[in-house]
């Protein structure tokens, strides 16, 4: 962390669906945005600057959308600045933004996050011939699968754990009124019964594709202060990491990146904890695909090398467990690539502020949200608690 | 604030890279910028640098060219699909923060292999603009044609811009394009995009750009004579060309005044004006006098690295402060339609 404690006092979200053609792109953006602002009792002028980040600029169709939505975002005549990190943007775009409130440079920042998916097709954007590379894979899940196929050879884990991740989500979906899937009538024997997409990923146990945004206003410590008086309560900022590695590299390990670990030990340092399992509360961590949940429950430290499965087979990521992980039913409920990763910050957040609403964990008070992507390769995470770092 | 320098700088530039992808292009550069300061990868604390997926047309494409950096271990590390200045901004704020002490910032493009003029229309608003697919330079002769019908600029003193940078060119083995016309030679050309003359228009660059960002006393080792950051701001205007005042930058403007531009001498500065008439228009919303020395180094004009023309521009400044050729100078850095944003730096030496 900089000089200056953070807090985040305005959070705000579309209704994530498959497509919002009510809407433009601004329109969708503003949406978030103003919900943010409403939430941390602001309007538009108050703002220092905005920070914008999606990924990639090729699924609207639209190169640098930064500059056609400087009027919708209120940025004009003020910094306004664009991230593009891979999956982990929306992470990543959260991380800078804050930065620009720690080090002291601005006190009000709004921070934007968004995909409009139903513009373009992402998984044939997402296939696109590299010059001089064999075509590798149709779509994320192609690339993906066989690191989850090595995750259960070397783990031992059984099949059925991919399937309760899933239910799990889609349930604790129908408890947030933000989230694309509401599939009511959800059993472990529909998800197994899905067809399968790219073995051992069946189609339940993928993430939708979804429009959305997500907003989160920062503001330096007094001005937190201020909000936490006038009863609105902030997220403090306890810590922030971001980390990257190559796609290719020899003894690289794609099922528990050393880049994860790295940038999990990092922000966990920042914010004090030494065992995560007992002090963390509540995680919002970026699970595209079912599997996803064991493989970082052990590639962020909550448990041993091989033991995630366990603690998902044992109910412990349940919102019931005593590490509940995805409560807001993650990205396998709602899929807004580029604001992926910011939701589970601000999702992070909304716990810590214990306005979560339903999916709302009694007491938390230390949260992680964790976004990642590339093929495994970028990661970034921010640690936020109910009391001042 | 914390005194933030650059320390080093290395660049390339093509008037087409027919070789090397962009990995092979940017890994010498990278290389030079660590080794004209002997840093090593493992003291470079932060690494940013910017890009744009459409002109490698590929989503993503900044994944793999993160090679270049060799990220193994693993490294703290972010990207802006911007260009490399406002790379530079970002590296700059994490510094501020005081946990790190230098940053190492890349910016590649290679616009060759595509039509420039078509894929850069994708930046405009999707719904209204956009579909009518109008190319850069016409867009540029909007702006220049309002410039020349309020009497504020005439096509001699556009001539003028181009004569001096292509002239200025001459002496710098980076740029793409020189020449030794004069302005009233250049006159006799035809115009291409009414009123604009192809010398009044960026060439085609492909090439890489990198500098290195220091600390305090870490800036003072690694450099003689370091260019510190004084200040760097940027702004940005309405995107609709129809709402604005396109003989105005406001936002260019704004980031030279909160940069502090007017606060010492200005003894150079480094303009990304891509259009000469840009140049032109940015001297007045950056307040610089006819004493400054604009763009010694050619310009945007002479070598248009898109994603790197900004960073680029920081960098020559800062060679000049290391040089003693200059005390303080001004880099800028634009996006956008008709110079819609803008980032100022002022660049001091001790």
């Amino acid at each position: 962390m900089g000089a200056e404690r953070v807090a985040i006092v305005g959070i705000g979200q579309t209704h994530h669906t498959a497509t919002r053609g009510d809407v433009s792109i601004a329109g969708l953006v503003r949406e978030a945005a103003q919900r943010a602002l409403d939430d941390a009792a602001m309007t538009w002028s108050d703002i220092d600057a905005v920070v914008i980040g999606k990924a990639p600029d090729f699924f609207e169709g639209l190169m640098m959308p930064e500059l056609y939505l400087a009027d919708a975002l209120g940025a004009v005549g003020k910094p306004m600045f664009r991230v593009h990190t891979a999956g982990s943007v929306g992470g990543s775009t959260a991380i800078v933004a804050s930065d620009l409130v720690a080090s002291g440079v601005h006190k009000r920042v709004l921070t934007v996050a968004f995909e409009k998916q139903s513009e373009s097709e992402a998984m044939w954007a997402l296939s696109t011939p590299f010059p001089f590379s064999p075509p590798m894979h149709a779509g994320a899940g192609g690339y993906f699968a066989p690191h989850i196929r090595a995750y259960m050879a070397r783990s031992g884990a059984p099949d059925h754990i991919g399937i309760m991740v899933a239910l799990k989500d889609r349930l604790n979906a129908l408890k947030n009124p933000y989230a694309h899937l509401h599939e009511p009538d959800i059993t472990f024997d529909s998800v197994k019964d899905s067809f399968m997409l790219w073995d051992p990923i069946r189609y339940s146990e993928t993430c939708p594709s979804s429009d959305g945004a997500c907003a989160l206003v920062m503001v330096d410590e007094s001005l937190g202060d201020d909000a936490a008086a006038a009863g609105r309560n902030p997220a403090w900022l306890h810590g922030t990491a971001l980390r990257s590695e190559p796609t290719l590299a020899a003894g690289r390990d794609q099922v528990s990146p050393w880049a994860g670990r790295e940038c999990a030990a990092d922000v966990f340092a920042q914010a004090g904890i030494t065992d995560p399992r007992k002090q963390v509360d509540v995680v919002e961590m970026y699970v595209p695909f079912s599997w996803f949940e064991p493989m970082w429950l052990e590639n962020l430290g909550f448990c041993g090398q091989g033991e995630g499965w366990k603690l998902v087979d044992t109910g412990v990521t349940e919102m019931t467990g005593d590490l509940p992980v995805n409560c807001s039913g993650g990205v396998l409920s709602s899929n807004p690539i580029g604001a992926s990763g910011m939701l589970r910050f601000a999702e992070a957040a909304l716990q810590v502020r214990g306005q979560a609403g339903e999916h709302q964990i009694d007491g938390a008070r230390t949260a992680l949200g964790h976004a990642y992507g590339g093929g495994s390769q970028f990661f970034a995470m921010w640690v936020v608690g109910s009391a001042k770092p | 604030m914390r005194d933030i320098a650059i320390v080093s700088f290395a660049q390339f530039n093509s008037p087409i890279e027919r070789q090397r992808n962009e990995v092979e292009m940017i890994m010498p550069v990278v290389g030079e910028v660590r080794d004209r300061i002997s840093i090593t990868k493992d003291k470079i604390d932060f690494v940013c640098s910017g890009s744009s997926d459409y002109l490698a047309g590929v989503p993503f494409s900044f994944v793999t060219t993160l090679d270049a950096v060799g990220p193994w271990p693993p490294i703290s590390e972010s990207h802006v699909d911007m260009d490399g200045a406002f790379a530079v901004y970002e590296a700059w704020v994490k510094l501020q923060m005081g946990k790190i002490d230098t940053a190492l910032i890349y910016a590649y493009g290679k616009s060759s292999p595509g039509d420039i003029r078509r894929t850069v229309t994708r930046q405009l608003d999707p719904y209204y603009l956009g579909p009518l697919w109008p190319d850069m330079h016409s867009i540029a002769a909007l702006q220049a044609r309002q410039l020349l019908e309020s009497g504020q600029i005439t096509e001699a003193d556009m001539a003028e811009v181009a004569a001096r940078s292509r002239a200025a060119a001459a002496a710098n083995p980076h740029a793409v394009v020189s020449g030794t016309e004069s302005a009233e030679e250049l006159l006799a050309a035809p115009r291409t995009y009414d009123p604009l003359r192809a010398h009044d228009c960026p060439p085609v660059t492909d090439g890489v750009a990198a500098v290195v960002l220091a600390a305090g006393d870490v800036a003072r080792e690694l450099c003689d004579r370091p260019a510190w950051i004084r200040g760097i701001e940027h702004r940005i205007d309405p995107h609709a060309l129809g709402v604005r005042d396109l003989t105005r930058s406001p936002s260019a403007a704004a980031a030279a005044k909160a940069a502090g531009v007017a606060d010492g001498t200005v003894d150079v500065a480094e303009l990304h004006a891509a259009w000469s008439h840009e140049e032109l228009l940015l001297r007045r919303e950056l307040g610089l006098g006819d004493d400054v020395d604009v763009n010694p180094s050619g310009g945007a004009l002479c070598a248009n690295t898109m994603m790197a023309t900004g960073l680029i521009r920081m960098g020559e400044v800062a060679e000049r402060i290391w040089a003693g050729n200059a005390d303080r100078g001004v880099a800028h850095a634009a996006s956008g339609p008709c110079l819609q944003q803008n980032l100022v730096c002022v660049l001091e030496g001790e």
